[in-house]
């Protein structure tokens, strides 16, 4: 640890969520992901983990649920058509509140698409994707070392929340490589599993039932009710998003994560060089999403432009933080492309009639 | 002159009604594991997985840890708990939709693999949860509420065998198939419960029991009826026997 | 032959009859109580029971105690 090493993404990836303590993984091919279940199948017998390459998504899925249950660090990867494999059994995950961390490195959709890289499931990983009422805590790093750091922290937010959360880059993030760092996180004071995970019959006195199903209406409101008060607190704690150069007299307020972020910050130097005033909000989580800094973007500010590598997702979320006080543009590129800077200056310069 | 109590309610189950119907044999079943779980001194370690069917709510009955799985995937669930504690006894309780339809990938990859976990397969030929719709197991010309005119071979397949079919596989260590519709068999369904469990417990390979059961009230007949059903129809079509045994 | 004595939780009863099928010499019978679920319980009517324990194995509802009478 404290040395900088050049890695691939996946790889990075996988590396955190050992160092994080994940020693169980199952997971079933698909690309642009591999790279992680190949890295896990190598590193975890020497750290004395399981690896599993299950037959589908759905059993994958249903062996976090086993694995979850029985109180151990547990994740998966997989890429956009797995995950919607993987949808039903994420609700049933998020019901029984079981604790789990889930990586898609996003491709372009819809169907199988292509295996290049895409922002298409935002959607699906902040909206749902399965059925009934919800959430998955979805971070999206910008960076391979905000990446490492983020799936470090993603496995003490699951445990303390007893929630799903779902790591949410794209194949761009899961290909390239770039020198990171890993650093031992903050310890975090962590709910003991024993309370409620099978096989502590003993240590609790008494027996425990990871189960979603309840055929009475008002313990199922109830249930229902409590997992919505789980999800304000999160709202409350973890938001998080990076401002860049959004000065006091910015004009356009640009939104992107991921990928996307990285060429609207190389959009912003070209547009101040032609002394355009833009900058931009980054969400660092996907949800909670930060509509926090749309409330109070500055006088001086005429538009919003998000940009993503999909046809219109995260702006949704955009809109409802500027709540129509500002006009909120869009500009996306999609089936695997992304964005050029050119593309991304020309927009905004068409928005701010320049 | 002394009575001595030679037949009671094992001691790892509840004492309520359960909510299946008159005559179905889940109860028995149920039993079966409950003793079993007793005389091997397992209470505090043993894990169920419950289906999605009418035996969801197994847990209201046999008091252990359990886990209700998404419909047809408890084969995976139990899978990676027994992968995550190996110490624990692992087991599955599912029906012949949840195991033989929608749950397939799941049990045969299972098998294969020679997962260390227990599976009790409930076969009564039919849906019964959802009221009495045709099963992979359905005989041919049975009648469910979806084969009005009889199970037909061209239309809908043949029933599944799953015991033989997973038979074919190299990593189980124990299969058989039992029933429970008379007290002969019900003892030999209770050894066959009991060597699945030690097969597991012995590190000895995947186990599984096929039960073949009764449906009386969508087979639409008397739960003696259905009892003489299972042997007269379904045992030539499902014979019992061991089809492995660990060396 | 041995002696026995059969008790039948009238509650847990579901009247399937599968006990009174199942007993070798018939000392079983559906009774004409009414059960607070609407079973008619079944019950051991007769002297003659051999503590053979066949209906407590085959009782679905596990309402079936057996005991054995040591002269």
């Amino acid at each position: 640890m404290g040395e900088r090493v050049l890695m691939k993404g996946n790889e990075a990836l996988a590396e955190a969520a050992i160092q994080a303590g994940c020693r169980y993984f199952f997971g079933y091919p698909i690309t642009p992901q591999n790279e992680i279940p190949e890295y896990m199948s190598r590193r975890l017998p020497e750290v004395g983990g399981v690896y599993l390459q299950s037959e589908s998504e759905v059993a994958t899925i249903n062996m976090l649920f086993g694995a979850a249950g029985a109180g151990v660090r547990v994740m998966t990867s997989s890429s956009s058509p797995g995950i919607s494999l993987m949808s039903e059994g994420i609700s049933y995950i998020a019901g029984a509140e079981l604790p789990c961390v889930i990586m898609n490195v996003m491709r372009a959709g819809p169907g199988l698409g292509g295996i290049l890289p895409g922002q298409a499931d935002y959607l699906q990983a902040t909206r749902g994707g399965g059925h009934g009422d919800y959430r998955l805590l979805v971070l999206t790093p910008g960076t391979l070392q905000e990446a490492i750091d983020l799936v470090m922290k993603a496995f003490d937010l699951a445990d303390l929340y007893r929630n799903p959360v779902m790591v949410l880059v794209d194949g761009f993030m899961g290909q390239m490589m770039e020198a990171v760092e890993f650093k031992a996180p903050e310890k975090l004071e962590l709910p003991d599993k024993k309370e409620w995970a099978v096989g502590y019959r003993k240590e609790r006195g008494g027996r425990t039932i990871v189960k979603t199903l309840s055929l009475e209406p008002d313990p199922l409101e109830e249930h229902n009710r409590r997992l919505q008060e789980k999800y304000r607190r999160i709202e409350k704690n973890e938001v998080r998003h990076e401002s860049y150069m959004m000065d006091d007299d910015v004009e356009l307020v640009m939104v992107a994560y991921g990928t996307t972020s990285r060429i609207v910050r190389s959009s912003l130097k070209a547009l101040r060089a032609e002394g355009i005033k833009a900058g931009m909000i980054r969400p660092i989580t996907a949800w909670p999403f930060p509509y926090e800094p749309f409330k109070k973007l500055p006088p001086s500010a005429k538009s919003v432009l998000a940009v993503e590598m999909s046809c219109g997702q995260m702006v949704e979320d955009v809109k409802l933080g500027v709540a129509e006080r500002f006009p909120v543009h869009f500009y996306g590129r999609c089936g695997g492309n992304a964005p050029s800077v050119e593309e991304v200056v020309q927009a905004a310069k068409e928005i701010l009639g320049r | 002159m002394k009575e001595v109590l030679i037949a009671e309610r094992p001691k790892s189950m509840y004492k309520v009604s359960t909510h299946y119907c008159p005559g179905c044999t889940h109860g028995i079943a149920h039993r079966l594991i409950a003793e079993v779980v007793d005389e091997l001194g397992i209470q505090d370690r043993a894990v169920g997985v419950a289906p999605v069917g009418c035996s969801v709510l197994i847990y209201n009955y046999i008091d252990l840890d359990w886990y209700e799985a998404a419909h047809g995937r408890a084969p995976a669930v139990a899978t990676a708990c027994k992968r995550a504690r190996p110490d624990l006894t692992v087991f599955t309780y599912q029906g012949d939709g949840d195991l033989a339809s929608i749950g397939m990938a799941e049990i045969v990859h299972a098998a294969n693999r020679g997962e260390r976990i227990s599976v009790i397969f409930i076969n009564n030929a039919i849906y019964g949860m959802t009221g009495g719709q045709m099963a992979p197991t359905t005989l041919l010309s049975q009648r469910t509420s979806t084969t009005p005119y009889g199970r037909d071979p061209k239309a809908s397949g043949y029933p599944i065998r799953v015991a033989e079919m997973l038979s074919t596989l190299a990593a189980p260590g124990y299969i058989a198939r039992v029933s429970v519709v008379k007290p002969k068999y019900i003892i030999k369904a209770k050894e066959a419960i009991k060597k699945a469990f030690l097969t597991q417990i012995e590190d000895k390979g995947f186990s599984l029991v096929e039960i073949l059961s009764t449906c009386p009230t969508n087979w639409g007949v008397s739960p003696v009826a259905a009892t003489n059903w299972v042997e007269e129809q379904m045992i030539p079509v499902f014979p019992l026997k061991e089809f492995k045994v660990p060396e | 032959m041995p002696k026995g004595r059969v008790v039948i939780d009238e509650e847990l009863c579901k009247s399937c009859g599968l006990c009174v099928a199942a007993c070798p010499t018939k000392v079983l019978s559906i009774s004409d109580k009414v059960n607070s679920k609407g079973y008619r319980p079944a019950t051991q009517a007769k002297e003659g029971c051999i503590a053979c324990k066949m209906c407590a194995t085959t009782c679905p509802d596990v309402a079936i105690t057996v005991y054995r009478i040591d002269e």
